[in-house]
């Protein structure tokens, strides 16, 4: 039986966070408009007449994105027309980028890791507008345009992608960066970046490029994943069976988790794209150029790789605490404010504190860092144990409190007294004749209930490696 | 004196003086505008009340003496396709019949800023897209001068409502001639400014790269004053230039000896009315007794012009329209309709006329996969190698004189059968526009009776010069001064 491979392309879609729209003054956050309709002017409506003016930020943003995917800024830049019908679209064409985009010759590395790691090229980075919403009714539809002419940038990767984890890799990557430049906000469920696949299989080995399928709209990494490897395998069953494929547009139906046909290439739009002849060109200079790549941040993997040399972390947590931006200055800030090492701190901010962080469903920075130096610290040098440090951080999410204040309030302050501790492990071991004999004709597990016993007793306090040495002690000396 | 006939100069000095009031001059304009409106038809609307309430403010304005311009007081008229707050703005299209713009155009707002008095909207060929007015949606306009024949377009309405001192000026738009050659055939002055020196914020576009916002007037001085207070960079159209705008009536005395007028020996070829030609020689011998140095220049892709100017108007008009779709303003049809594509062809099909249709169709022809590169991006090219025709000729001389139509006005009727024989009237004035560069139209003799029109072409950003040329020949001649009967 042959074996195939997929050949993947992708389209990310993502909102600028701009304050305005693309072409006027409105409001880009369309999400505060109190009503529809509310939030719009003669451009973005496209009445007779009005005209667009580039918004400024919006290009800054482009332009940092397409060097933070390592592109090279086309200083001389056009918007083009893109014609076509559709009532959300008021103009009757989307004013976008087509021949001369803002950037374009970019790369992105996936998977570095593992050996499937893979340079994937960035075909082109360009600006256009969004369109309005459609609300079906049962006779009609209704729009809202809001939305209209809301600054978006289109990536465009080439095919590289062999397979769908690499896709995936690629676009949680480029989703990482855009939150990193802060140019989106990477809010899934809220539409604000969507993906397009373009997916066509070949035998392995084969070099050609077969007919490919364009899967639009995808608004999660699960269904980017579902309907990638739904599509592979239909694909891959048509030509099983001696089938041809045909390029077409589809749909992705979640529920029932097929790719459904939208569009076939013979009805495929022909867009009638001319250069927009309402706005100039846009004229970037070097020094502007320059003066957008100083403000590139350092970039997830920059930041990965740093963390691993300097923090002495595995890949997997350095890649964890930079997979956002706040949480990697969080922990940044931490380091600078505590005496305990970087690989504590990691355990602690990957551990209990993310743990409360989701749970709670608050930001990273709802404990200063400073706070939560003071209370990794204070496990640290012993002062508390692990056990009360976690109750302390629960206290600290619940309360905002400080953390030496908690473990006052609460008496939680670590005991290392040999003699206190002594006086609990005798009367435990007395109280228990029945799993000290057990424990000692080869019950192990037995420890664990004993140790058990002596936080219960101390509530905790007890300083545990104390703890553990007397009670094996006294346990040796009741062997029979 | 009648106060309908004065110039803006003129009424602009009794007004000054106290000798009128703007409430008594616009009601003088009102009412000869109605009296012959029924012979003319120049105008889409009328707009008494708010005429007579504009006056009134211009007249208080003139009273406190503060904030005084050469155009408060003064009545204007302007093409129905400059959007105008709470005035319907039609484009003379059934499509726009009902349509109340929510917001003035930077033209509007400007000229409202300078205390000008609005008297009404004015007939065009629908979307522009004609060279007599006879495509108007609505209805046509009348050439004041014999009301058997049209006014040029598509600022007919414009043409003939100055022409019949409906108005003290008008205001008029030229994509490819609509100014000029409009003005020619109704015997007064207008100009088609540098592209990009007034806004087009609110002009329902045309030709986006074309388009040109410009006044028609009784004379030279008048469409000076009219530019200086519309012309300028706007925030809102990106196209326009930063430049500031010279006190074009500041020099317009200057004289012109010694300065170059180049003659384009493209433009007279067979075909030429004779007594157009007689008319424009004439003018030639003029300039030469006021001391310029006459130059025959060559601008030797002329024959291109047309078919560049038309099929780049086509692409960018296709797209331009495709807005008008019936869901958010204007003409709706959606009685029996099966879904919204029906929807629109319902609304387009009824709203739009019949030459509308067919540019809609030629240009979206001319922008499709596999006709790109052999029609829109070929004209492209031409319309470089028209605007190094310009830079060239005038590199050597200061400006270029031609005429502005290769007849005089034509009979309604006589050429909407033949839309080809209709679109080459616009040969000598269509280059300018894909070129970008200024041209000024002004009356210069008559030819069987009609008036005869010419035009002074100048360099980018040079309309002072077309304005101290065009100035020079009133001052030695009087055609400009001839009103019609009627």
């Amino acid at each position: 039986m042959t074996k195939y491979e997929p050949v993947i392309g992708l389209e990310i879609h993502g909102e600028l966070l701009t304050n305005s729209k693309m072409f006027c003054s409105c409001s880009a956050d369309y999400g505060s408009a109190p009503e529809p309709n509310t939030n719009i002017c003669p451009t973005c409506t496209g009445l007779p007449g009005a005209m667009p003016v580039v918004n400024k930020k919006a290009t800054e943003l482009a332009a940092l994105v397409g060097l933070a995917l390592n592109c090279s800024i086309n200083k001389h830049n056009t918007f083009a027309r893109k014609n076509y019908f559709y009532p959300d679209l008021p103009k009757g064409y989307q004013i976008s980028q087509y021949e001369l985009p803002i950037a374009s010759k970019g790369y992105l590395d996936v998977l570095e890791d593992t050996d499937a790691k893979q340079r994937i090229t960035v075909r082109r980075v360009h600006i256009e507008e969004d369109t309005a919403k459609l609300a079906h009714e049962k006779n009609y539809a209704l729009v809202d345009f809001n939305r209209a002419g809301v600054p978006l940038l289109e990536i465009v990767s080439e095919p590289d992608m062999r397979t769908v984890e690499a896709a995936l890799s690629y676009a949680t990557k480029i989703r990482a960066i855009l939150r990193y430049l802060g140019v989106n906000s990477g809010d899934m469920e809220k539409g604000v970046l969507r993906f397009e696949a373009n997916i066509s299989v070949r035998p392995v080995g084969s070099d050609e490029f077969r007919t490919r399928t364009e899967i639009k709209n995808l608004n999660s990494f699960r269904a980017l994943t579902r309907a990638s490897q739904y599509e592979i395998e239909r694909q891959i069953k048509v030509y099983e069976a001696g089938g041809t494929i045909v390029q077409e547009t589809l749909g992705w139906d979640d529920a029932k988790g097929v790719t459904t046909s939208q569009r076939s290439k013979e009805d495929a739009h022909d867009y009638r794209y001319f250069p927009e002849p309402d706005l100039p060109p846009l004229q970037l200079s070097d020094s502007w150029i320059e003066s957008i790549r100083a403000q590139l941040p350092e970039l997830p993997e920059a930041k990965t790789k740093r963390f691993i040399a300097d923090f002495e972390l595995k890949p997997s947590e350095a890649q964890f605490l930079t997979s956002e931006r706040s949480l990697a200055d969080y922990f940044e800030a931490v380091i600078a404010n505590a005496k305990s090492s970087p690989k504590i701190i990691s355990t602690w901010i990957a551990g209990e504190f993310i743990r409360n962080v989701n749970e709670l469903n608050v930001e990273v920075n709802k404990i200063p860092a400073k706070t939560l130096a003071q209370l990794i610290d204070m496990v640290t040098d012993k002062t508390i144990n692990g056990n009360a440090g976690k109750t302390v951080l629960a206290e600290m999410f619940k309360t905002g409190g400080d953390p030496a204040q908690i473990v006052k309030e609460k008496n939680l302050a670590q005991v290392s007294d040999e003699g206190f501790i002594l006086e609990t492990v005798n009367k435990i071991l007395n109280d228990n004749p029945k799993e000290v004999d057990e424990y000692n004709a080869g019950k192990d597990t037995l420890m664990q209930w004993f140790m058990g016993q002596i936080a219960r007793a101390t509530k905790g306090k007890a300083d545990p490696n104390i703890a553990k040495e007397l009670l094996v002690k006294g346990l040796e000396e009741r062997r029979k | 004196m009648q106060l309908h006939n004065l110039t803006i100069r003129e009424a602009s000095d009794m007004l000054a003086t106290k000798k009128i009031s703007s409430v008594e001059l616009t009601q003088a304009v009102l009412q000869h505008a109605h009296e012959v409106e029924s012979k003319v038809k120049s105008y889409v609307t009328i707009t008494d009340d708010l005429a007579l309430e504009q006056a009134k403010q211009a007249d208080e304005r003139i009273a406190k003496g503060t904030n005084i311009t050469p155009l408060t007081g003064i009545p204007f008229a302007m093409k129905d396709c400059i959007s105008t707050r709470g005035v319907r703005t039609t484009c003379s299209s059934k499509i726009l019949e009902e349509y109340v713009p929510q917001y003035n155009a930077t033209v509007t707002n400007k000229l409202a800023d300078s205390g000008a008095v609005l008297v009404g909207k004015t007939n065009m060929d629908e979307f522009g897209m004609g060279s007599s007015c006879e495509n108007s949606g609505l209805f046509p306009t009348h050439n004041p001068w014999d009301l058997d024949r049209v006014p040029g377009g598509s600022s007919g309405g414009s043409a003939a409502a100055m022409s019949a001192s409906q108005a003290t000026f008008t205001i008029g738009e030229d994509t490819g001639g609509s100014v000029r050659m409009p003005a020619g055939f109704c015997n007064i002055t207008g100009i088609k400014p540098t592209y990009g020196r007034v806004s087009r914020y609110g002009l329902i576009s045309l030709v986006s790269s074309f388009d040109c916002i410009g006044p028609m007037t009784r004379d030279v001085h008048d469409c000076a004053t009219v530019l200086e207070a519309i012309a300028g960079h706007d925030e809102k159209d990106s196209t326009t230039y930063q430049t500031a705008v010279p006190q074009y009536t500041k020099i317009i005395n200057k004289s012109v000896k010694g300065m170059k007028l180049g003659i384009p020996k493209e433009y007279f070829v067979a075909g030429m009315e004779a007594g157009v030609e007689s008319s424009i020689q004439e003018a030639i011998r003029t300039y030469e007794k006021l001391g310029m140095e006459i130059h025959e220049v060559s601008l030797p892709n002329t024959r291109y012009a047309l078919p560049v100017y038309y099929l780049l108007l086509f692409a960018e008009a296709s797209s331009n329209l495709a807005r008008f779709d019936g869901t958010r303003f204007g003409l709706s049809v959606s009685e029996n309709a099966k879904d919204v594509i029906d929807i629109y062809l319902k609304t387009r099909q009824q709203g739009f006329g019949d030459e509308v249709k067919r540019r809609i169709m030629l240009g979206a022809y001319a922008l499709s996969v596999g006709y790109y590169d052999a029609y829109y991006l070929k004209a492209q090219k031409v319309r470089t190698l028209l605007r190094r025709d310009f830079e060239s000729a005038l590199a050597s001389v200061d400006v270029l004189l031609g005429p502005t139509c290769p007849t005089t006005a034509f009979k309604l009727g006589e050429k909407t059968s033949d839309p080809l024989e209709m679109y080459l009237s616009d040969i000598y004035v269509a280059a300018t526009n894909p070129a970008g560069v200024p041209a000024l139209a002004l009356p210069c003799g008559f030819s069987n009776n009609m008036p005869v029109g010419m035009q002074l072409i100048g360099k980018h950003l040079d309309e002072q010069t077309l304005f101290q040329v065009g100035h020079a020949y009133q001052q030695v001649t009087d055609w400009h001064k001839k009103l019609p009967a009627l």
